[in-house]
């Protein structure tokens, strides 16, 4: 990886980092906090499936642990917010290692590893919603004390520039793979498994390492939520709403690309908004638009947008593949 | 973000009224005192819906009358004007809202209806002292966290379980002690599990004994299974607290089965004083008892509103006048601070002893947020129709039990 | 613990609600049997279908087994339409594609029906609907019963239609071997879509059977699509027999961990054996390839 390749996410991230300093109005802020948080999610699973191939339909076992992680070493432990941040980052990591190890030691690829992962969700869930020591279904209250020290800031800004540090580490963690060995590897075991085998890509490795760093990122958006939020519970941390949200995104926006989750969380919840002001008053509305968009990516912009702009003649800098 | 706030009707007649008066009277020096905002978070859209229609409508309905009373006197007639957010029942939802609703300027927002979504409404709300009062709601937790904005008319959990033991007492003794053995089922979410804990602590203490306590998830696939266990233990009282669909599997389930305890005891149940499971399942439905808000059925303007309600095709479910009751405190609050003022309304609502509400409530008075003079009431199927009985000072029926056969 | 009779029972509980999950559970296996996908609006639809159900029932007073025959032509037209002109063309094939065309779906159908039934719950009353039939110390309820058995034949009649019917011949045929099915003069887009309508044909039976004891919301079918998945990564993704066993052997499981563990933990249970299922014999009991 160059310098050259660092250069459109330092323009990204710097214009967006603007944004504070002329918009200070905070139901903008919040809205954008938010949509960082899914698109760092996003970011996670994109390096899983975008690059890897392996779709998971549970990453909301990596956003709750490191959600929980962190409120539960505060909470409990009485560890200090930050520390808690990196530890709830390494607990995401371990869980995706683990996921990784059970389920693709035993061969699974395409639905099966799908549904593996949506049942270990699950029964995260479902344990975290029944233990007391998880705080069973009252959830997790962190103790509001907006100290820089506590990871807590009173003005809406100082989240959101973190956030988007999260996003930007995120973005050139993705970069960086894009450009390395073992993204090539990657690459390759996502398009024909057998032939990488073949040509002495240890596969299994590959994917553990994949999987290792996608929880570890999602973890870190769940981490994130919670110092933001200071309130989760089981359906909040470990539910399918954000399994959703972590696969959209980078669907949307353009799978195994470095800002495809980045561009898709921002179209999505833009979107959403837009949908909110026209067809507020029939529920669930939006969420029809965004199963209706989903079918519509798959079959006309499998690409995403950042496929579609490609196709459309917009050339920017080469990408990766 | 919503660009745009929906202008209410009652908001575009104003303000069309409003502008041909001065355009029509020039000589009128001083014009219509400015409204004052009122935040109105609801979830309508979203798993929530039907709850965040009920919360609406109630809001609605007190607007429009302190409107037609002439508004605030004290602020020289100043009208009410609803903002509202739709929470879409989830919190991320509900914070951005609230930002929508402080960036136009309210002065006050209630509602938010589910825990977490009151959870984090009113944490983001306190941002900015804005004055958030919790309409149904029950987490304890809500009005344990220190925060000034927050205030809650409704009792949280802790005071309504306490209050459904001591009526249970009562009416186990009032019928000469015949039932002893307990089994609680409860939904697996916070207002059952939490309910659930404080039970089982606090039955023995008082002579029950909890057989076995069962929990569900919701939804819930069957029944079948938590009906056998209640018929092989065969307790005295089953206590459940369930959402809807489940607590209406088990009904019919235990009406199938022939379990005919000698009461079904609800705390906080989301079919017992629903007047839809009523009239859908008579049979089920009778001499259930449930421990639960409602309105004051003595009032005469509860009944008044219940009349509105059901005129309009709508059940007159519980957060309608808890809604109602929420805007007119507010309001009361405005009245006395004489402004519109967050700090003033904090203040006023802090020394609190509103009235005119149509809760079976004892005085206002409000500790920590809460109020202190909140409580739920006895309710109890009989005859197609649910009454209250307990507290006697509000009730329109005596209990029945234990259950005739 | 429990006595023998309240074990017994809770088994035989089990086995009539395990019957109706493996009539929801063969739509499923026999759509990934043929067309290689897990079908992730399967669950979707099958809200789809019990709010049918309902609406016939207030709509028209139409009993639910007598819609049986009314919604399940119906629902098999829908679910042709519906892979002839939705899935297949939006997923160009390709499997991973097709997998986020279902779930697409799903959100789209979930959705459509809470904006227009909104999202209350809703319930049938009829007359048998809490029915009970005495065996023994045994309460069985009748509905149940009747699901049981409906649930049964509807298995062996589809797996008649695809041992002994041309059709039925020709879905295998594309199910083993679609590019030889396809030089044989079969029409594969077809065979999909006559697969699929059956799939959903079944769950509109589910529907009819399940409504009189059960009740219906937007989110209702979410709760069986995870214990559907399951069911047929046990019994083997496209072996019917394998799905009758599997959907009878959930439903004994579920039920009684339910009885000794709780409902809510009880359901790990369910989710353990699916994962351990998938980790150690993903073809499950009676699956082909994997």
């Amino acid at each position: 990886m160059t310098a050259r390749d660092l250069v459109s996410i330092a323009v990204v991230v710097g214009l967006l980092a603007l944004i504070p300093l002329f918009v200070t109005a905070n139901t903008v802020l919040n809205f954008l906090v938010f949509t960082l948080v899914i698109a760092l999610a996003a970011q996670g699973w994109n390096l899983l499936g975008g690059f890897g191939g392996q779709f998971s339909f549970g990453h909301a076992a990596f956003f709750g642990t490191g959600a929980y992680a962190t409120a539960l070493l505060q909470a409990r432990l009485g560890v200090n917010a930050w520390a808690g941040f990196a530890l709830a980052i390494a607990a995401g990591a371990a869980i995706g290692w683990l996921i990784g190890y059970l389920s693709f030691r035993s061969g699974l690829r395409g639905s099966y590893f799908a549904l593996v992962t949506l049942a270990f969700a699950e029964v995260l869930r479902i344990l975290t919603n029944a233990t007391g020591f998880t705080g069973g279904a009252a959830g997790l209250l962190l103790k509001l004390d907006a100290r820089p020290e506590n990871f807590q800031f009173a003005s809406r800004a100082a989240f959101f520039w973190i956030a988007l540090a999260l996003v930007a580490a995120a973005l050139v963690i993705t970069r960086a793979v894009e450009r390395s060995r073992f993204g090539a590897q990657l690459v390759a075991v996502r398009e024909n498994e057998a032939a990488a085998k073949a040509l002495g890509v240890d596969v299994l490795a590959v994917k553990l390492k994949a999987i290792t760093l996608s929880a570890a990122i999602t973890a870190a958006a769940g981490a994130f939520y919670t110092q933001y939020f200071l309130y989760i519970d089981a359906t909040i941390a470990y539910g399918t709403w954000i399994s959703v949200e972590a696969l959209l995104a980078p669907i949307i926006g353009g799978l195994g690309t470095v800002f495809g989750p980045l561009l898709g969380a921002f179209t999505l919840h833009g979107l959403g908004e837009l949908t909110k002001t026209f067809a507020g008053s029939v529920p669930g509305i939006d969420l029809v638009i965004f199963g209706a968009l989903l079918i519509v990516a798959v079959a006309f912009a499998p690409d995403g947008l950042l496929g579609l702009l490609r196709r459309l003649g917009l050339r920017g800098r080469a990408r990766g593949a | 973000m919503t660009l745009f706030v929906r202008p209410t009707r009652r908001a575009v007649l104003q303000g069309g009224v409003a502008s041909a008066a001065i355009l029509g009277a020039p000589a009128i020096l001083r014009a219509q005192p400015a409204a004052v905002k009122i935040g109105i978070l609801q979830p309508v859209t979203g798993a929530l819906a039907q709850d965040g229609e009920f919360g609406r409508m109630g809001a609605e309905m007190a607007i429009n009358e302190i409107n037609a009373a002439g508004g605030i006197k004290s602020m020289g007639g100043a009208k009410l004007q609803m903002v509202f957010g739709d929470a879409r029942s989830n919190p991320e939802a509900g914070t951005q809202e609230v930002e929508r609703l402080n960036a136009e300027g309210v002065s006050a927002i209630v509602g938010g209806f589910a825990s977490p979504i009151c959870l984090a409404a009113s944490q983001a709300a306190s941002r900015y002292d804005l004055p958030y009062i919790v309409d149904v709601g029950v987490s304890d937790q809500i009005v344990q966290r220190g925060l000034k904005n927050t205030f809650r008319f409704a009792p949280g959990f802790g005071m309504v379980t306490s209050v459904a033991l001591d009526n249970l007492v009562k009416l186990n003794d009032g019928a000469g002690k015949p039932a002893r053995t307990v089994v609680l089922v409860h939904e697996d979410g916070l207002f059952g599990s939490g309910l659930a804990k404080l039970m089982q602590a606090e039955l023995p203490k008082r002579g029950f004994e909890v057989l076995e306590t069962i929990a569900h998830p919701t939804p819930a696939r069957d029944m079948s299974n938590v009906a056998l266990r209640i018929r092989s233990l065969n307790p005295d009282l089953v206590i459940p607290s369930s959402y809807y669909g489940e607590f209406v599997l088990l009904a019919r389930t235990m009406q199938q089965q022939r379990i005919r305890p000698k009461g079904i005891y609800a705390v906080l149940n989301g079919a017992a004083s629903n007047y839809r499971f009523v009239k859908e399942f008579p049979e089920a439905a009778a001499n259930v008892m449930d421990c639960n808000h409602w309105y004051d059925p003595r009032n005469a303007k509860a009944q008044e509103l219940k009349k509105q309600a059901e005129a309009q095709g709508k059940v007159f479910a519980y957060n309608v006048p808890l809604n109602y009751s929420c805007v007119k405190l507010v309001a009361d609050a405005i009245e006395r601070a004489g402004s519109g003022d967050r700090a003033k309304i904090i203040e006023a609502l802090n020394a609190s002893t509103f009235k005119d509400h149509i809760m079976p409530y004892g005085t206002t008075r409000f500790e920590n947020g809460q109020n202190m003079g909140a409580a739920p009431v006895n309710l109890q199927v009989q005859g197609n129709d649910i009454k209250v009985i307990f507290p006697e000072a509000f009730a329109d029926g005596k209990p029945v039990f234990p259950a005739t056969a | 613990m429990y006595s023998p009779a309240i074990v017994a029972e809770a088994m035989v509980n089990g086995l009539m609600t395990g019957a109706v999950y493996a009539l929801i559970a063969l739509g499923l296996t026999l759509v990934y049997g043929v067309l290689h996908i897990i079908n992730f609006a399967h669950g979707a639809l099958l809200t789809a279908a019990m709010f049918a159900v309902w609406g016939v029932h207030v709509g028209i007073g139409l009993d639910p087994y007598l819609a049986i025959p009314v919604l399940t032509p119906l629902f098999f037209a829908l679910g042709y339409g519906v892979q002839r002109f939705v899935i297949g063309p939006a997923s160009h094939g390709d499997d991973s594609n097709i997998l986020l065309v279902t779930l697409g779906l799903s959100i789209a159908i979930e959705n459509a029906l809470l904006a227009s039934f909104r999202s209350d719950t809703r319930t049938l009353n009829t007359e048998y609907g809490f029915q009970v039939v005495e065996i023994g110390p045994l309460l069985l309820s009748q509905p149940r019963l009747i699901g049981f058995g409906a649930a049964v034949l509807v298995t062996i009649l589809l797996w008649l239609v695809l041992s002994r019917t041309d059709t039925g011949r020709a879905i295998r045929a594309v199910a083993k071997e679609k590019l030889g099915a396809s030089l044989v003069g079969i029409d594969v887009a077809h065979v999909y879509a006559v697969t699929f309508g059956l799939g959903c044909a079944c769950l509109a039976v589910a529907a009819c059977l399940l409504m009189p004891t059960f009740y219906v919301n937007p989110r209702v079918g979410n709760a069986f699509v995870l214990v559907a998945f399951t069911i047929v990564v046990l019994g083997g993704m496209g072996s019917i027999p394998g799905a009758l066993l599997g959907g009878l052997f959930i439903g004994v499981v579920e039920s009684l961990c339910g009885l000794y563990l709780g409902d809510s933990l009880g359901q790990i249970g369910i989710f353990l054996i699916f994962i351990l299922v998938l980790l150690v014999r993903p073809t499950g009991l009676f699956g082909a390839k994997a």
